[in-house]
């Protein structure tokens, strides 16, 4: 697979001196930011630290107060929410669903699905959906809009572990295979994946940033996480040929013991 | 033979049941089922400005149920009032402006039993034009915004990130909910309305399985209801706006029957089996 070198590398979004109120509290300040196109970064924070508002704000979702940001021209951006719940009393196919965000033709919906590793779920009623499948389809559904830049807001939450490593594993051949550029919320610290290039972690402001190893070292993060934290950043930073069982052990790849959200 | 007056309700009220059900799936989706109800409410006003000014009560009507819904966007904005309690004090205020203002006119030219409860036998050559004009206008628009409209309803965010304008499509969406109001009044009266939007929008959700079916659904159930009823109030000398709601509510039941026929037969796709 070779990453599309056009790109790669490209400004994509860059935030200055970034700040946000709402209600009359500060939730973030003095937010300097970068991101690149074919790049992988990680934000990271507690509960409450602000994440979710970030990325609104970078989407252009919420105003901000303080500083600027910028979003190179044309850009196409595709968002995966945190929280996306369908009323049962709306009836949707996931065909359907996925025809919303942009008018598509069968062929690349039914592309896109193989691309997620569901595409047995294209007829399926969305409220039949597993979370980790549903998660699977919002992905889809970003990815229809063909985006320079993908926001995915915990894109493995309500997903067992295998699940979690699964989907982090499908998000960095995403990015290889597009070439785009890729933000993750988590607030699970267990799931800064392999595959990330930089880590923002961030309080309120970003109290460090750069490669997984030299964030889980820093004074800051540890403070903010404990000194744990930075072990389990370690486990997972390695070669990923391998899957990983509930118990954190390792064990060879192809005895994969939960996969019923690729449904192989 | 059927008398003219009969068929003109006919027509007419299968009319509103092809604006009610398209329209109508939209408010139970959104879960806006109680704007419905007040806008009907406060539809009487409209009948009282119409009185005072000597215009036609449907467009005394529609002026007053566009003037509810500004009120209720600008009040809304404030964020100290939730949505229901703005709701009846607009709706249930401009009610009872709308009943003490009539009753300043003297020998009662209105039958107020006509607007509660309707009087679809008595649509006229005039009533049609309004409900297949509007009608036609308001299901144009509802063909327009039917993208936006579904996208912001299946999740906000994700729809103003994708660019639609979300406070424009949403208030558009009570503007028809408004004309529909004032056009559909006519038939079931200010009581019964909401029935007419939600009951047929409910008893075509078990049978569909994308939006647009239940849409469809939606209208046949309505067409299925205003036909019944209207026969049915023929047959049985029943008051025709309740017993149109009567039969909506049989064809609701029915489709439960139907529903759970149909999951017998073909039981609902599951699509992977848990290991």
């Amino acid at each position: 697979m070779s990453v599309p070198l056009e790109k790669v590398g490209r400004r994509l979004v860059s935030a200055e001196r970034l700040g946000v109120s709402q209600n009359g509290r500060r939730i973030l300040s003095g937010i300097d930011l970068e991101l690149f196109g074919g790049e992988i970064v990680s934000l990271i924070g507690p509960n409450g630290a602000g994440k979710t508002t970030l990325i609104r704000a970078i989407l252009g979702l919420i105003p901000y107060q303080a500083g600027r940001v910028d979003k190179a021209p044309g850009l196409v951006i595709g968002y995966m929410p945190q929280r996306l719940e369908i009323d049962p009393v709306l009836p949707l196919t996931v065909h359907r669903f996925l025809r919303m965000s942009a008018n598509v033709g069968k062929d690349e919906i039914s592309e896109v699905l193989r691309e997620v590793s569901v595409p047995q779920l294209r007829e399926a009623q969305v409220e039949t959906l597993s979370g980790g499948e549903f998660q699977r389809i919002l992905l889809a559904r970003a990815l229809l809009r063909n985006p320079d830049f993908l926001v995915l807001d915990e894109p493995a939450q309500q997903v067992d572990f295998q699940g979690q490593i699964d989907m982090f594993e499908l998000i960095e051949q995403l990015r290889t295979r597009r070439g785009c550029g890729v933000l993750v919320v988590s607030h699970d610290l267990h799931m800064v994946m392999s595959a990330t290039d930089r880590v923002l972690c961030l309080n309120g402001h970003i109290c460090c940033s750069g490669a997984p190893e030299a964030v889980s070292a820093h004074p800051e993060y540890v403070a903010l996480f404990g000194p744990r934290a930075a072990d389990s950043i370690a486990l997972y930073h390695h070669n990923h040929r391998h899957e990983h069982d509930l118990s954190g052990g390792v064990h060879q790849a192809g005895s994969k013991r939960h996969d019923h959200a690729l449904g192989n | 033979m059927l008398d003219d007056f009969f068929w003109r309700a006919l027509i007419g009220g299968i009319g509103v049941a092809l604006i009610a059900g398209p329209l109508g799936c939209f408010v139970v989706w959104r879960r806006m089922a109680y704007l419905g109800d007040s806008l009907a409410h406060g539809a009487l006003l409209g009948i009282a400005l119409g009185l005072v000014f000597d215009i036609d009560f449907t467009i005394g009507i529609i002026a007053s149920s566009i003037a509810l819904v500004a009120l209720l966007i600008l009040l809304q904005r404030q964020n100290r009032f939730a949505s229901d309690t703005l709701l009846v004090i607009l709706a249930h205020g401009a009610l009872s402006l709308g009943l003490v203002a009539v009753s300043f006119f003297e020998g009662q030219r209105l039958d107020l039993m006509v607007y509660l409860f309707g009087d679809i036998l008595a649509v006229g050559r005039g009533d049609l034009i309004w409900i297949y004009s509007g009608g036609a206008a308001i299901l144009a628009v509802i063909a327009c915004l039917w993208r936006p409209l579904l996208a912001i309803t299946v999740h906000e965010e994700l729809a103003r990130a994708e660019g639609v304008k979300v406070s424009l499509v949403s208030i558009a969406f009570m503007l028809l909910i408004a004309v529909t109001v004032a056009i559909a009044m006519k038939i079931v009266g200010i009581l019964l309305i909401a029935s007419l939007l939600i009951v047929p929008a409910a008893a075509a959700r078990r049978l569909a399985q994308t939006p647009e079916q239940m849409a469809a659904l939606a209208i046949f159930a309505g067409v299925l209801a205003v036909v019944g009823g209207l026969f049915g109030s023929l047959e049985w000398d029943t008051p025709s706006g309740p017993s149109i709601v009567v039969a909506a509510l049989a064809v609701f039941l029915l489709s439960f029957v139907v529903g759970a026929g149909r999951q017998l037969i073909r039981p609902r796709h599951r699509p992977i089996a848990e290991p």
